[in-house]
């Protein structure tokens, strides 16, 4: 039987606000434990909430970013559950009036074409403590450093059906959170975790399956890898003649394995209800407005402007416009080199491959964007060429000069253009082969623009690739036939 | 809506209360006179009128975002019940 | 000196013919000698209160000083009051030195005012006879047979024992109201944002406000002077100009409009505690008041409403008492289950375990709607009545509680007769409005107050009726016996 898959996720993503959701105590992350967690995070007796007005904006700004609705009139709920990370017996959070209502994130599937995710919600919330597990005396030690961290839960509807689409998903909702500098984006640190909703259902059937939530995905590579073993799972259990069963389930990225969270499987009742302590949060159009003002250039109306300003091709400006230092890189090369595809061709190729093979980040890259856009600009006046330009740039990776025209100078790498060398060059390569020139001569003229190829390399081979390869066909050409 | 010694039972589990064996009768008992009192609501129609949650008119105020608390973690902990390297010690969280 | 009302005090030590040295000893001795009868404190801060007074007659001597420097006062043991015991009568938080101070206690502390101590109540205020309390009952200073009221019973008891002149308290249901009248004391409930509930242990975070418990209206002016304010870390604070309370004490009542709700004097009423009443209201015709009869008519349905609301507010503010990082942890806990289980059942009383239930039920999974939601719809109706009344009148009066003080013991079996102590204060608790109680006579030796309710935020406005009534009565003067150490 064929089977499809229905993807849902809900995102918790930590705001890079400088404190606490309710407390004037640090976010920072890192402290030794507890060491910022002060008398509201710990829920000490007595205590009360004051809502921080930068986690609003923030969640406001998410908002106008997916063109979702902001609620005017949003509260917040009480969930109630016992557990030790989490201090006062319940979670603050947003049940029914959420700051952010409907909206959509466009995603662009392998073939080229797009596909709209809608987002069901995104409301304000509190982030829970750590348990930390290693044995003190047998027990587990509490660190509540990272209660009360604001967070908003970005909900989406079961749109995705494979766990590209999903993680296609994921990465454009990466680029929309940091794009907004609403987070840093830093997903090893927890700042962006996925909990994913997976059922199955025989292909064309239109009602859904029972669904799993595999939670805390923090990971691109683990999600992906966590979608696709859940999808296998539950289609061999249903064609083994089981069924699938409602549960949360945890993902163990370094040892790919999944298991179901038994904690969690009693049936919760989080008796929500209004917060007492705080009042209806109520968004001024003044406020909006503000924040309209201080929205930057999203990702989708980025690619549309390298498009249609920088005439790049639709999936070149898909992928430079998807991480905003990734984009302002290009950019910035791209304004040194004036010539954008070049530099999209260089951002995309030579510059993302060195990155990836030394696992470096692309605001760490020794290559900064004015050293690329010089390195461009001399290929584009012919003093260096693309084959050379690899080496200049190999070198600036290392190190070895602060920009192409030194290395260049450096190590001799300019180009030969002086017609009389080439000549004198060509006619030793000639020489050298001098029955490779009879069989050229003697073949039919249509076979001969394949054979010029080998001059060409003998050429390039003795000039140590310096030769300026335009100069070096045409008079091979003149040589050759004459 | 009476309430039976199966649902106190669930009630104080997720109150995370024990009810002692022989005082779970009892409990019962006069949770369901106060819910018998409580239904007394029961007489009057609510229907369209807006819960109310706080006696005032009045919206959430915002807090800047500027740290204004230091580490008071030595002062914090000194009566808590059991601390290890600045930790809340718990027996073992299973998850 | 302890017969002195605040404001005598007040006048005494600015015109130094005592030092607050000797009024804070003078207290502390009075507390040790007479305290064990009535029970009405939890801890005396004895040694922290000479310090303070020490600094209080420095202030004085300096010039830098205000109508409460040096005066002695008690404060409820729900205020956090920063390295003392806060024990908010509970055993579950007996060993809670709090590591910060509430607003009210601040307040009052940077006014220069002295804590002699912090004075019992019913376990996290709740309850109407301060009989739940993990360190005993409070005895009413009248006749010790009876329960001085609650929650706020310690602070009650010591106003009327004169083991303080002033006292916080705190108000959820009729918490100052109804023991001040027990105790033929003068106490209000602010409007509620009025006061910042800042270090104020929670019962029900949207019905909780703390106010003034004296022996004058002109009194606990002075002290709402110091307690009302903004407080930016309350988010349910008000921030609203904060008048002089004493200021307009002396004005007149000429053509004040009295309601009267006939709802509270209906069926279950005590016919002594009513006669009381109405010859209270009789006074203020003198004084130049008219009356006239309004109607609440879900007055009835305010108690079924609070009793879910309060409850289930509770139950969730009570859940951070977990034993993990502050409080009562039970020995040896097997698992993490076993220790909340256990620290929670073994640290928390009867009658709080009985509301965390409740409110636990109350808020569950398809009860919602029947209990939590339809209450808080009455809730506005019950709002929507006063405002409607307080539209006709300018305050309404009646009394505070069904009886006079009962004895200790006689409506502790039964849960809804106790709760019905509440039937007149509830419903001002569920519309945020003020209300005072001020001593109007007596039933068989025992006190009783006249309750007077206002608009939103006409503390002033009451507390000038309050005092009216105490400048031609003195049913505040008069004192227990046996009360000389």
């Amino acid at each position: 039987m064929a089977w499809e898959a229905v993807i849902g996720l809900e995102i918790h993503v930590q705001l890079a606000t400088k404190t606490k959701i309710f407390s004037g105590a640090s976010t920072a992350f890192g402290a030794a434990p507890n060491t910022q967690a002060c008398a509201v995070d710990l829920g000490l007796p007595g205590v009360l909430p004051v809502l921080n007005a930068e986690a609003v904006n923030m969640a406001i700004k998410f908002g106008l970013g997916i063109d979702a609705e902001i609620n005017k009139i949003n509260a917040f709920e009480r969930k109630n559950y016992f557990y030790p990370d989490l201090p006062k017996g319940y979670q603050t959070t947003q049940l029914e009036r959420p700051i952010v209502g409907a909206g959509h994130v466009d995603i662009m599937l392998d073939d080229g074409s797009s596909k709209s995710v809608r987002i069901h919600h995104a409301h304000l919330e509190e982030d829970a403590g750590k348990s930390l597990h290693e044995d003190f005396q047998g027990m587990s030690g509490i660190d509540l450093n990272r209660a009360g961290t604001p967070l908003i839960e970005i909900v989406t509807e079961p749109d995705m059906s494979n766990a590209k689409e999903a993680v296609a998903f994921a990465k454009k909702l990466h680029s929309i959170v940091t794009t907004l500098g609403i987070c840093d984006g830093e997903m090893s640190q927890g700042s962006m975790r996925f909990d994913v909703n997976v059922s199955v259902r025989p292909k064309g059937e239109s009602k859904l399956g029972t669904r799993t939530e595999t939670k805390n995905l923090n990971s691109f590579r683990f999600m992906e890898r966590a979608i696709n073993k859940e999808i296998e799972r539950q289609i061999d259990l249903i064609e083994d003649g089981g069924t699938v069963i409602q549960e949360t389930r945890l993902y163990n990225g370094d040892t790919d394995e999944a298991r179901s969270m038994r904690s969690k499987e009693e049936a919760n009742d989080y008796r929500y209800f209004p917060c007492p302590d705080l009042l209806p949060v109520v968004i001024e159009d003044s406020l909006l407005d503000k924040l309209r003002g201080e929205m930057p250039e999203m990702p989708d109306a980025k690619k549309a402007r390298f498009i249609r300003d920088l005439g790049l091709g639709e999936y070149d400006a898909e992928i430079l416009s998807g991480d905003q230092t990734t984009a302002a890189y290009f950019e910035a090369t791209a304004k040194t080199s004036g010539d954008a595809k070049l530099a999209a061709n260089w951002v995309m190729g030579e510059l993302s491959k060195s990155l990836n093979q030394n696992e470096i980040a692309i605001s760490n890259s020794p290559v900064t964007a004015e050293m690329l856009g010089g390195l461009i600009l001399r290929i584009k006046d012919n003093t260096i060429s693309g084959k050379i330009a690899k080496q200049v740039f190999e070198a600036l990776w290392n190190g070895e000069g602060k920009d192409a025209d030194e290395v260049i100078e450096k190590k001799g790498l300019k180009q030969v253009t002086d017609t009389g060398a080439i000549e004198t060059m060509i006619d030793e390569v000639l020489a050298a082969n001098a029955q490779q020139v009879d069989n050229y001569r003697a073949a039919p003229v249509e076979k001969r623009g394949k054979m010029i190829g080998f001059f060409v390399g003998q050429c390039m081979k003795a000039s140590k690739g310096k030769a300026n390869p335009g100069m070096v066909n045409q008079i091979l050409k003149k040589k050759l036939e004459g | 809506m009476a309430i039976d010694r199966k649902e106190v039972e669930a009630v104080a589990h997720l109150a995370r209360l024990s009810i002692d064996e022989t005082q779970i009768e009892r409990t019962t008992e006069s949770l369901q006179g106060i819910l018998g009192m409580i239904d007394q609501m029961q007489a009057i129609d609510t229907k369209g009128i807006e819960p109310m949650a706080h006696p005032l008119d009045a919206v959430q105020r915002l807090r800047a975002d500027e740290v204004t608390e230091t580490d008071q973690r030595e002062k914090l902990q000194q009566h808590a019940p059991a601390t290890e390297e600045g930790l809340f010690l718990v027996p073992k969280v299973i998850e | 000196m302890h017969e002195k009302t605040l404001a005598e005090q007040s006048k005494a030590l600015a015109a130094g013919e005592i030092s607050s040295v000797e009024l804070t000893q003078h207290y502390l001795g009075r507390i040790e000698t007479l305290d064990p009868q009535f029970n009405s404190y939890i801890t005396v801060t004895g040694d922290q209160a000479l310090e303070a007074a020490r600094q209080a007659d420095a202030r004085r001597a300096a010039g830098d000083f205000n109508a409460l420097t040096g005066i002695p006062l008690a404060h409820k043991d729900l205020f956090c009051t920063e390295g003392v015991r806060t024990s908010c009568g509970s055993k579950i938080l007996d060993n809670f030195i709090a590591p910060y101070e509430s607003t009210v206690t601040a307040n009052f502390r940077d006014a220069g005012a002295i804590m002699l101590g912090k004075t019992n109540m019913d376990e996290f205020a709740m309850g109407s006879s301060n009989e739940n309390s993990f360190y005993g009952a409070v005895k009413n200073p009248w006749d010790i047979k009876a329960i001085p009221g609650g929650s706020s019973g310690g602070s009650a008891a010591c106003i009327a024992a004169q083991l303080a002149a002033g006292a916080t308290g705190t108000d959820t249901g009729g918490s100052i109201r109804q023991p001040a009248s027990m105790c033929g004391i003068t106490g209000i409930k602010p409007t509620y944002g009025r006061v910042s509930r800042w270090g104020m242990i929670a019962y029900a975070s949207s019905l909780d406000q703390a106010g003034p418990m004296t022996r004058t209206a002109e009194d606990a002016a002075m002290m709402l002077n110091v307690m009302a304010g903004f407080d930016p870390k309350d988010s349910t604070c008000i921030n609203k100009e904060v008048p002089d309370y004493t200021a307009d004490l002396d004005k007149p009542l000429d053509g004040l409009k009295i309601g009267l709700p006939k709802e509270f004097f209906a069926e279950g009423l005590d016919s002594g505690v009513e006669q009381v009443v109405r010859d209270a209201i009789r006074e203020y015709e003198k004084l130049g008041a008219t009356i006239k009869e309004v109607s609440l008519p879900n007055a009835a349905l305010s108690l079924p409403a609070y009793y879910v609301i309060a409850p289930a507010e509770a139950s969730t503010n009570l859940s951070r008492f977990d034993g993990v990082r502050f409080g009562y942890r039970c020995e040896n806990p097997k698992n993490l289950e076993d220790l909340y289980k256990r620290s929670r059942s073994e640290g928390f009383g009867e009658e709080v375990q009985r509301r965390i239930l409740v409110g636990t039920y109350a808020l569950s999974s398809g009860y919602y709607d029947a209990y939590y939601r339809k209450a808080q719809q009455i809730r506005r109706l019950v709002r929507e009545d006063f405002t409607k009344a307080l539209s006709e009148v300018d305050v309404l009066m009646g009394p505070n509680a069904p009886t006079p003080a009962f004895d200790l013991g006689a409506n502790t079996k039964d849960p809804v007769s106790m709760y019905l102590q509440d039937i007149y204060t509830i419903s001002l608790n569920l519309a945020g409005l003020p209300g005072m109680s001020v001593p109007a006579g007596f039933v068989n030796g025992r006190p009783v107050g006249l309750q007077i309710i206002g608009r939103d935020f006409d503390e002033a406005r009451l507390l000038n009726i309050g005092h009216k009534f105490q400048q031609v009565t003195d049913w505040h003067l008069q004192s227990p016996t046996g009360l000389t150490a």
